[in-house]
């Protein structure tokens, strides 16, 4: 208790001097700062992307693909094989009895970035009829769907951000054919927000295509037993070349290379930013002790413990680098949030367009990185500052 | 170089402090190392690019495929001195996608495109009359590693073989390598020959991805690109010809900004030490006061002391940023070796040493100037009042 009591003193005394040396503190502040901030925005940007990919499909639906391809892009679904495929008794129906099944075809299309030139290979998704009522969390939020048989477009909300000429009422040129962008779409956030949209038949002839490139369906019975029947169905028919794969775990899939990629960068730079800013705090808190010897030396003097003293010292040390910490979370989450960026995807060779999140629990890592600094840069300050002996401190006078 | 002993002292007062800003100096550095590395790796390809090289894509996207009845009419255009091609083959190996790249090529078009590439006589000349032969960069061969002469089992994403059937196999028989450390990375491909390939694919037949073509003069390229546009504007295979740094440019953008990216994390760690070193410095000559007093009663002169300060903190960023360099360039060759050859191999360019002296050269004025200016305003009496 009175050990408790001693600390509580001291570190209020250190607490009530800070304002009288604002140098050493604040640089231990925007040290920590600075790592923190650089960590939380790096790691946004991989949150976001993942984020992305994570919230693409649900559970209840299938992609098909040829075996053995890991994209749509690289994969082929041929014609006869899609509209079999389609029939076969493990996919839902509506109410009409038509499967909920759409065939798809993926090619790139090439696109400048708003204000830019150079092209970037942009998504292009020709889907069936079926392919609305599948998705059902897609939504035409500005202009109207694209007819069928005509060269009308709809693009997703992120694509039209992030790209020149994918806004409603405009015309874009892609091989041999005009088309006309009438409406724009919303899926929650998801990848299919970086696409564009067309009838797959009309797109199928303007690309000159003779195949799809992958099926995406809603299961019957979404359990893992129905999802299993529907599998086995297709790899016993000898007719089909085809892996069947729920959707979200396709997609996850897809986020691996580039948010591992950006993780790895993430966590190297802020190590070694973490060493530095640790030496800077160490810096500051052995300065921020000889400045104060004399008083350390004349409390020791008077019967307070070598102990309280440590620990009031890293409690101050810890008190700066949370406010750091803080202040770097801070910066990041006002800075980065929300962004929007999009990248080339390298699963995919296409573009990805996301939103950096900073989340709570990467502001919780952040300030945990501070707490280590700056216990990491207190604690020696402290020790020494309990063992310089009573008599050399107070002839420093 | 008669004060250095002086300087010495002066900076080494303090040990541990000297010593712990030292690291952090030394640590921004190395940061400024490493994040340059991968900022010239990313841009190496246009860097590396030939301002003699051309290439031709299909106009409205990269991945459709071109005729390969497209290479008489490009050849017989003027300035155009060689032209070769190539297909993506969409490689799988050891289930893993896009391991590297494998292109179907015409063996001697190719490798005569591109002679930045090193490979010995007899195995370019074994590649050539092998249908199933294939060449493999030196550092891919090294990561897997192969041996020549052995089989290649590597299966396509894309083109199944006649039988349906998408596992391939090639006979290794040449390894490629380059001189240049910023082409190294090129190599990091699998070439396969075409002759083979073509024949024995189900679909695709007689298409190719993209051509390449060498110009003789590199004045002429914009004007060359039109012509070969031209040859096949409204037929059904439109091309786009762009110089090979263009198309380079182009696609590291793609990938977005990513020098804006370290540009940024390297302003975030520099302004983080500028503070730290600023404080340091500031410090240290606030506890000299009087030192540098007793320098100007025995003498010196304001300038000289102006310098005095201004050079400690000169040799102080000098010594850190230098030792940070240093590590860096020893550190990467290290980096190269774990990461397994998965990423263009890194490397300190002379670029990165400029930049590291400017910047370390910045610094030191700005953390030296304000206590160098302090010094030089000192009185004497006062200082030594301890006023």
């Amino acid at each position: 208790m009175r050990a408790l009591n001693q600390i509580v003193q001291i570190t209020l005394v250190n607490v009530r001097t800070m304002p009288q040396r604002p140098g050493p503190s604040l640089v231990v502040v925007i040290g920590i700062a600075g790592v923190v901030g650089v960590l939380v925005s790096v790691l946004a940007m991989s949150e976001g992307f993942r984020h992305t990919l994570a919230s693409t499909g649900r559970p209840g639906r299938v992609i098909m693909l040829r075996s053995g391809s890991d994209s749509e892009l690289s994969s082929g679904v041929p014609r006869d094989q899609a509209a079999l495929l389609a029939t076969l008794p493990g996919i839902a129906r509506d109410a009409g009895g038509r499967p909920l099944a759409s065939a798809e075809l993926m090619v790139m299309v090439d696109l400048p970035r708003r204000g830019e030139t150079n092209p970037n290979n942009v998504p292009f998704r020709g889907v069936q009829p079926a392919a609305f009522a599948i998705r059902e969390e897609l939504q035409v939020v500005e202009g109207r769907p694209f007819r069928r048989g005509v060269r009308e477009v709809i693009a997703g909300r992120k694509a039209s951000r992030q790209f020149a000429g994918l806004s409603v009422g405009s015309r874009i040129a892609f091989r041999d054919s005009d088309w006309t962008v009438v409406g724009l779409f919303e899926s929650g956030g998801d990848v299919h927000e970086s696409e564009v949209w067309a009838d797959a038949e009309v797109a199928m002839s303007a690309f000159r295509r003779q195949g799809y490139q992958s099926l995406t369906a809603t299961l019957a019975d979404g359990s893992d037993s129905g999802f299993a029947a529907l599998k086995e169905s297709v790899r016993r028919d000898p007719r089909f070349s085809i892996s069947v794969l729920r959707e979200p775990e396709y997609y996850a899939k897809q986020a691996t290379t580039l948010s591992t990629l950006i993780n790895v960068l993430g966590y190297t730079v802020a190590a070694f930013m973490a060493v530095g800013a640790m030496f800077g705090a160490l810096n500051c808190m052995y300065s921020a002790v000889a400045g104060r010897q004399v008083e350390i030396a004349t409390l020791r003097a008077i019967g307070f413990g070598g102990a309280p003293v440590v620990v009031s010292v890293m409690i101050e040390a810890l008190l700066l680098a949370l406010v750091g910490g803080a202040v770097g979370g801070a910066a990041a989450y006002l800075y980065c949030d929300g962004a929007s960026l999009s990248t080339l995807n390298f699963n995919t060779f296409s573009q990805v367009a996301f939103a950096l999140r900073v989340t709570p629990r990467l502001l919780a890592q952040g300030l945990l990185w501070a707490l280590i600094i700056g216990a990491a840069g207190g604690l020696f300050p402290a020790i020494r500052a309990a063992r310089v002996p009573v008599t050399m401190a107070l002839r420093a006078v | 170089m008669r004060y250095l002993p002086l300087l010495w002292a002066g900076l080494f007062r303090k040990k541990t402090r000297t010593i712990l800003t030292l690291l952090s100096v030394i640590v921004a550095f190395l940061l400024l190392g490493l994040l340059h590395a991968v900022k010239v790796a990313f841009e190496s390809g246009a860097e590396s690019a030939d301002a003699k090289r051309l290439l031709t894509t299909a106009r409205y996207s990269i991945i459709e495929p071109l005729p390969i009845a497209h290479l008489r009419p490009i050849e017989r255009v003027a300035g155009v001195v060689g032209v070769a091609y190539a297909d993506w083959f969409g490689a799988k190996y050891q289930n893993e996608s896009n391991a590297f790249p494998v292109f179907a090529v015409d063996p001697t078009r190719y490798l005569d495109m591109y002679p930045e590439f090193t490979i010995p006589r007899e195995q370019r000349e074994a590649f050539v009359k092998t249908r199933t032969g294939a060449v493999a960069g030196r550092r891919l061969v090294d990561r897997f590693g192969w041996t020549l002469g052995q089989k290649l089992p590597i299966s396509s994403e894309i083109h199944p073989k006649a039988d349906g059937d998408m596992n391939w196999a090639f006979d290794l028989v040449g390894i490629l390598d380059a001189d240049d450390p910023a082409q190294r990375g090129n190599t990091d491909v699998v070439l396969i020959n075409v002759a083979y390939f073509d024949e024995a694919r189900q679909t695709g037949k007689g298409k190719t991805g993209w051509y390449i073509e060498r110009i003789a003069d590199p004045a002429r390229a914009r004007a060359i690109s039109v012509e070969i546009d031209r040859l096949f504007v409204n037929s059904p295979d439109e091309t786009k010809t762009q110089p090979e740094k263009e198309f380079a440019v182009g696609f590291a953008k793609q990938i977005g900004d990513m020098g804006a990216l370290v540009t940024r994390i390297l302003a975030a760690v520099f302004f983080t030490i500028l503070i730290l070193t600023g404080n340091a410095m500031a410090q240290s000559v606030r506890e000299r006061i009087p030192e540098l007093a007793i320098l100007k009663t025995l003498g010196f002169s304001d300038g000289k002391v102006t310098a005095l300060v201004l050079a400690e903190a000169g040799l102080l960023l000098l010594l850190g940023g230098g030792l940070g360099m240093v590590i860096a360039a020893a550190l990467l060759p290290v980096l190269n070796g774990a990461t397994g050859g998965r990423f263009p191999p890194l490397f300190v360019s002379a670029d990165t040493w400029l930049l590291a002296t400017a910047v370390a050269v910045t610094l030191a004025l700005a953390v030296g100037l304000p206590p160098a200016l302090r010094a030089r305003r000192l009185k004497i009496v006062d200082a030594l009042a301890g006023r």
